[in-house]
């Protein structure tokens, strides 16, 4: 088998797949369902995945309900990206010990086992590549985040079950899969229940070699390509995203952001659900003999009062501000700083928030407020 | 040895006055000097004058009890001191002493108020520009009082 | 200790290199003067303008100008305002300081080669201008007018008094100090810095201008070198902002579209007015 190789599987050879995966070495994360909601995590068995279940997901408001069949895939996202897994919420950096007026430094390092993701959505690929700008694109490579993820194996995904708040076609990340995926799966529905598996790499087409597969027909073709297309159509959400670095550089003083901070509860929900959002904080903890000291990374919101804190006071004090700051940044700057947009269409800030806030209808009132002054 | 006028002329306070004012002006003013920390006026006293620096500084001091003398402000060659003679009640608001042997040019406030009272497009062109030179002083204050050296905490 | 958080298999540029305090100097009621050499290594090799990240052991982190870098030896100054600040102020001679960098962008000296060079500082702000004050008197003959322009609080809240003296007396550089009140028997300049622009010897054509301090002084300040006829792109500023990781990786230093630890935190005036003009940026 070679990198664009294809092939066609039944449910159960993903059994097998998982099976390899931890065979070799490989931490094996996915959908599992946990607390009303599709979550990732550690996947055992294919058995484990949420089968049959979909999701039902508006501003503010998500839902779980069974299907009448038996998709292994049949939903959109969660509250869950993979950015939990390679850009981890709490990492120690190193620690140190006092040494008479100085310090000596612990570097202990232990190399944590590869990950493989299984139901990489298109999104969430690009997602991750955004990431891959930000944290290895740079002058400085981020060393954590870069032996995570060259060693990731990713199983992607084809979307077929589209939430409403999906927006990914205007952000051109899906529903179909492009990009640096080991080996993209499409899971086809209508009479026979078989996944189109397609190779991206040679280490995927080696895993799909060890898999019980058939060749593909042209009906296997087919009815992948009409799953996407069909996906593709029922988006309901989208966002004029080409000019939008402009658009939201001018409008800074825009009366929209005074409307939409009389609504934002600065939680920051959309920060840590966004599959993009890298913002973090460094602590330096202490034993309580302070003898003895911990440096962790932790996550961070822009939404935080103290985020832009700057000799006595915040930068940013307002809501209206620090709305401004997330979806000017996300949106707009992300453009000036790493040269693409910051979002991939996931819809999860619009689920996630508890006051059903969506950034497409914010993008939407700005243009339509185009130049306006508060 | 240059005549009143002609130092007038020269000076930009006046810069573009018309000559027959320049001459007017001049009328009223004398050349003084006064040593390295010499009292040029009181705070309190009648101010009846004003002076345009030609050389040295000048520094205006405020009296704070159990504070001393503060330094609010330095006036250096080329800068006008004094605009309490053109307002009521004509009095002194501060202590001015030569920081610097200074060489200026002294005018008769009360001659000068005088001749605005008889000319009053005269009045208007001084206060005009006695105006600008205090919103550049208040501007300058405000940038004080915003303290931006001092105490972080204060914010 | 944090049993849940993972580990990171090499910090890289997130570890302290050790540093010893080797010379510790007061120069204001809370501020300090440190010089720091390096315990293992030849040391780090900032351009002026660049900054480092100084760690106190078990206390934090902070941004802190370089303001010296002669022979290997690092100096900081630093003004005590919070828990990190405070630190490393009441570290002892002998004791050790975690450094990391230097960070950021530097002040375009290479730039001003041939014109008049103006430098107007504010309060602690003179401190990110201090080697660039040294280059540009070592080699004089490479520039014209040379001015430098300061402003602080009180005359005891200056920084740099012995060698401001000495900078004046040697006649290379033109000094201008003012303060904002100062008790009787202060023979200076008791104004604000834009007051001193106005009068200050250099052609506003071709010349270049270095600010530093607080934010409000140095937009006043470049406004006044505009007025004298500056055009803005040859005004430089250094800005601040929360900086955390100095790598471009922790977010904490956006200013709308730019990240101050790796586009700055020197900026042409004309690049960053726009951005200091909106309210919470």
């Amino acid at each position: 088998m070679n990198e664009g190789d294809t092939a066609v599987l039944a449910p159960d050879a993903l059994e097998t797949l998982i099976a390899a995966l931890r065979e070799r070495g490989y931490r094996v994360l996915g959908p599992k369902l946990r607390d009303g909601a599709i979550t990732y995590d550690e996947l055992g068995s294919a058995q484990e995945l949420p089968i049959g279940w979909t999701d039902a997901q508006e501003p503010g408001g998500y839902r779980l309900h069974r299907r009448d069949d038996e998709a292994r895939f049949g939903y959109a996202v969660g509250p869950h990206s993979w950015k939990q897994f390679l850009l981890p919420s709490r990492l120690r950096l190193w620690r140190a010990r006092r040494d008479g007026d100085g310090f000596e430094l612990d570097n202990d390092s232990e190399t944590p086992a590869p990950l493989a993701f299984v139901g990489v959505r298109g999104c969430e690929l690009a997602a991750i590549a955004i990431q891959d700008r930000v944290l290895l694109g740079g002058h400085y490579v981020d060393a954590d985040y870069a032996s995570r993820r060259e060693h990731a194996f990713i199983v992607a995904v084809d979307c077929f079950e589209p939430a409403d708040t999906c927006f990914c076609t205007s952000m051109g990340t899906g529903p179909q899969v492009e990009g640096a995926y080991d080996l993209a799966l499409n899971e086809i529905l209508g009479g026979e229940h078989r996944f189109l598996a397609r190779a991206g790499t040679a280490r995927g087409a080696e895993l799909l070699a060890e898999l019980p597969s058939r060749a593909p027909e042209p009906a296997d073709t087919t009815a992948a390509a009409a799953a996407v297309q069909a996906a593709a159509a029922r988006m309901t959400r989208g966002v004029q995203a080409g000019d939008l670095r402009d658009l939201l550089a001018r409008n800074l003083e825009n009366p929209r952001w005074d409307e939409v901070a009389e609504r934002c509860l600065t939680c920051g929900n959309c920060t840590m659900v966004c599959p993009t959002c890298f913002c973090s904080s460094v602590e330096d903890v202490s034993d309580l003999a302070g003898t003895e000291v911990e440096r962790v990374r932790v996550w961070e919101s822009c939404f935080a009062v103290d985020h832009a804190f700057l000799h006595g006071g915040s930068v940013r004090r307002s809501g209206r501000s620090r709305y401004r700051q997330w979806l000017t940044h996300k949106f707009g700057t992300w453009h000036d700083q790493f040269d693409s947009s910051g979002c991939v269409g996931c819809g999860r800030c619009i689920t996630w928030c508890p006051v059903g806030i969506d950034v497409t209808e914010e993008l939407a009132g700005i243009r339509s407020s185009d130049g306006a002054r508060a | 040895m240059n005549t009143v006028a002609e130092l007038l002329r020269d000076a930009p306070f006046f810069r573009s006055l018309r000559s027959e004012w320049v001459a007017l002006v001049a009328g009223c003013g004398s050349n003084v000097q006064f040593e390295a920390g010499a009292l040029i006026f009181r705070e309190g006293d009648a101010a009846d004058s004003f002076y345009l620096l030609r050389h040295g500084s000048v520094a205006l001091e405020a009296h704070v009890p159990a504070g001393g003398e503060l330094v609010i402000e330095t006036i250096d060659a080329g800068d006008v001191l004094g605009w309490s003679w053109l307002f009521p009640p004509y009095r002194w608001h501060f202590d001015a002493h030569a920081t610097t042997a200074v060489r200026a040019t002294a005018f008769d406030g009360a001659c000068l108020r005088g001749k605005c009272d008889a000319d009053p497009a005269l009045g208007y062109e001084l206060t005009s520009r006695f105006a600008q030179t205090l919103i550049e002083r208040l501007q300058w204050t405000r940038l004080r009082l915003l303290d931006v050296y001092g105490n972080v905490g204060v914010r | 200790m944090s049993a849940f958080a993972e580990r990171a298999p090499a910090a890289g540029p997130m570890l302290p290199q050790p540093f010893r305090v080797c010379r510790r100097r007061r120069e204001t009621s809370d501020t300090w003067t440190l010089t720091l050499e390096p315990l293992a290594g030849e040391g780090l090799t900032p351009e002026p303008g660049q900054f480092t990240m100084l760690y106190a052991f078990g206390v934090g982190e902070i941004a802190i100008s370089v303001s010296g870098s002669e022979r290997g030896l690092l100096t900081h100054t630093v003004r005590a305002v919070g828990a990190v600040s405070g630190a490393i102020c009441a570290a002892r001679t002998g004791a050790v300081l975690g450094v990391r960098g230097p960070f950021g962008n530097s002040w375009p000296l290479a730039d001003a080669a041939g014109a008049d060079v103006v430098v107007v500082a504010g309060g602690v702000g003179l401190a990110p201008l201090r080697t660039s004050l040294q280059r540009l008197e070592r080699a004089r003959a490479d520039y014209g007018e040379l001015t430098l322009l300061y402003g602080g609080r009180t005359p005891q809240d200056l920084l740099y008094r012995r060698e401001l003296d000495q900078l004046e007396r040697r006649g290379n550089v033109g000094v201008g100090v003012t303060v904002d009140v100062a008790a009787h028997g202060w023979l200076g300049n008791v104004g604000v810095v834009p007051r001193l622009i106005a009068g200050a010897r250099f052609d506003p054509g071709s010349a270049v201008a270095l600010l530093c301090g607080p934010e409000i002084m140095m937009r006043f300040s470049a406004e006044a070198l505009i007025e004298r006829g500056m055009p803005a792109e040859r005004i430089h500023i250094s800005m601040e902002r929360n900086m955390q990781c100095g790598l471009g990786h922790c977010g904490h230093c956006q200013l709308g579209p730019t990240l101050v630890c790796r586009d700055g935190p020197v900026y042409s005036y004309d690049v960053i007015a726009p951005l200091m003009e909106v309210r919470e940026l």
